[in-house]
């Protein structure tokens, strides 16, 4: 037999055929009714072209016919997982325009429920992730603790999931009696769940495997397509609006801003980003005890308000922290009763605009962890 | 469970049912409903909470079922926009025979908060396809789903399998419930 001969090649100049796939609108791993057009080259990931508007309701058309208080509902209906943090921007909006300050254990509340839902959202977050990934067990772990969490609501405010609780110049009504022990009671729980959830999916060497390394979204990436949220901040960016613009009165409590810190494998894989809504969840416990400390016992919970809102004549941006990262609303009034313009800055959007970016050159099983890590809502997508 | 009672009957001894085929195989159907998994909207959220720990979807026998060809009914949860109602269509028309449509909150059932302005969306799953039970809410309660369950299990339950021309009427009077819209090709 005649020696071999050593043929010089390389991997990229055998010809394969591009495929073209579809995945979505209906698919359980897209979060949603997002449709994903992905080119393949055998298994890796060429090109990702989402498509969006499947969910499209109209959001700026209702607000230009409804008065300030009834946009609160649509407002809920953006991001429907975090929807007391959706209201805060613009209730917060509209009283900057109207020159209220709200009493000070309104201003508590709002935090707190924030920050709950906060929380609500992270499990949310890191419970879907896992089951990209093929873990049922933390989905059901999580999902009976933020079922915890929606029973409180649902005594403050009478909805499970969306709320109408925050109104212009306050609270739809005051808080129930048992309101600081409920939620002692279940910071202390969330804190014990998060202690399995670390055990049995972040660390867990098989979770680790599939996310470590995987979408990789460099810092001056993140800030070049505007990410917010735990998508930046697991790039290593210390970016928080409660840190760098602090509004309602986040500037009265002690926390940190946790950042991913590469600790399996690379600055701003898949795994940081989760690890970074994981400690998140323990931040959002230590503000939410902070506050209660603080909150006063006694007070109104609503400003006396005329009847018909009407702001003065003007525009205004009013952004907020969302658990998904910044949430704005600009809002045009022409001295009304009803808006002239409300447009909101979807986080979602914005965050799932870097997916074709970072999913290049990966496998195609791998874009589905690295969309679920995203953490999209596609109500916010496509408001 | 009418066919367990029948079961302790003193006067035949256990083991026989006595009961048509039509009830058993009836029975069967009712309690292993598989159903497409697919969310839309909010009311997903709600829906797979009902899925989780605290409400236990599964023991109404559903299983969770990714293609709509190993499905036996449906829950369209959520907002159904002009883009996705096609697509609904084509899942339903996917589905193997016979099929079961449930409508989960308002907006699947009527266009819900955006009944009035709302430009882009479907004022009403059943202008597309045929519901069987609707559940009304905004979200509906976890508790309101698994009551809508139950009334799409009485409903099989009741169906007829063997009566051709009673089948066929309930068909034709399912067919007739839908509205034709035109839908814009999008
Ligand atoms: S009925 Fe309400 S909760 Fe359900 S999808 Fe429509 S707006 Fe969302």
């Amino acid at each position: 037999m005649g020696e071999l001969k050593k043929v010089d090649f390389e991997y990229s100049q055998l010809n394969s055929e591009r495929m073209r796939l579809n995945v979505g609108p209906q698919h359980p791993s897209t979060h949603g009714v997002l449709r994903l057009e992905v080119e393949l080259d055998g298994e890796i990931v060429t090109e990702v072209v989402p498509h969006i508007g499947y969910l499209h309701r109209c959001f700026e058309k209702h607000c230009e016919n409804m008065t300030y208080p009834q946009v609160i509902p649509y407002v809920d209906r953006m991001d429907y997982i975090c929807s007391m943090n959706n209201e805060l921007p613009y209730v917060m909006g509209v009283e900057k325009m109207l020159g209220i300050e709200v009493p000070e254990k309104v201003e508590y509340i709002r935090v707190i429920f924030s920050e709950l839902n906060r929380i609500a959202n992270h499990q949310i977050a890191i419970a879907t992730f896992g089951l990209d990934a093929g873990a049922f067990t933390p989905f059901l772990y999580l999902f009976r603790d933020r079922e915890f969490i929606l029973t409180i609501f649902e005594k403050a405010s009478g909805g499970r999931l969306l709320y109408n609780y925050f109104w212009v110049g306050g609270l739809a009504h005051d808080v129930h009696p048992t309101f600081k022990e409920d939620i002692r009671w279940i910071v202390k729980r969330v804190k014990e769940t998060n202690k399995e959830i670390a055990d049995l999916l972040l660390y867990n060497k098989i979770f680790i495997e599939r996310t470590a390394n995987v979408g990789i979204l460099p810092a001056d990436v993140a800030i070049n397509y505007g990410c917010s949220g735990p998508v930046a901040r697991g790039s290593g960016l210390p970016f928080d609006l409660r840190k760098d613009a602090p509004y309602s009165i986040y500037d009265r409590f002690d926390f940190n801003v946790v950042t991913g810190r590469g600790e399996v494998g690379t600055v701003g894989d898949c795994w940081d980003r989760n690890i970074v809504r994981f400690h998140e969840i323990e931040e959002s416990c230590r503000i939410i005890e902070q506050a209660l400390e603080q909150m006063p016992d006694e007070g109104d919970v609503r400003e006396k308000l005329p009847k018909k809102i009407r702001p003065p004549q003007g525009e205004i941006y009013s952004k907020a922290e969302n658990p998904k990262g910044e949430l704005g609303f600009y809002i045009v009034s022409n001295g009304k009763d009803k808006p002239e313009r409300v447009k909101g800055r979807g986080t979602s959007f914005v965050n799932l605009s870097v997916l074709p970016e970072i999913s290049k050159g990966y496998l195609f099983a791998d874009l589905i962890m690295i969309l679920g890590s995203i953490d999209i809502v596609l109500g916010e997508v496509d408001r | 469970m009418g066919l367990l009672n029948k079961l302790d009957d003193p006067y035949y001894g256990g083991g026989i049912i006595l009961g048509t085929l039509e009830d058993v195989l009836n029975w069967g159907r009712s309690k292993s409903d598989w159903y497409l998994q697919f969310g839309l909207a909010c009311c997903a959220i709600e829906f797979m909470a009902v899925n989780a720990s605290h409400f236990d979807f599964m023991r109404f026998g559903c299983i969770p079922r990714t293609s709509p060809r190993q499905a036996d009914f449906m829950i369209v949860s959520g907002t159904v926009t002009m883009k996705m109602a096609e697509r609904i269509k084509t899942l339903y028309e996917q589905m193997a025979e016979p099929r079961y449509v449930i409508s989960m909150g308002s907006c699947a059932n009527c266009g819900g908060p955006y009944w009035e302005h709302g430009y882009h969306v479907l004022k009403g799953v059943d202008r597309v396809i045929p519901v069987d039970v609707y559940v009304p809410g905004c979200p509906p309660r976890p508790e309101a789903l698994e009551e809508g369950m139950i009334k799409l299990q009485k409903m099989i339950n009741e169906q007829a399998i063997f009566n051709k021309r009673k089948r066929l009427r309930e068909a034709e009077e399912k067919e007739k419930s839908v509205s034709d819209v035109v839908l814009s090709q999008n």
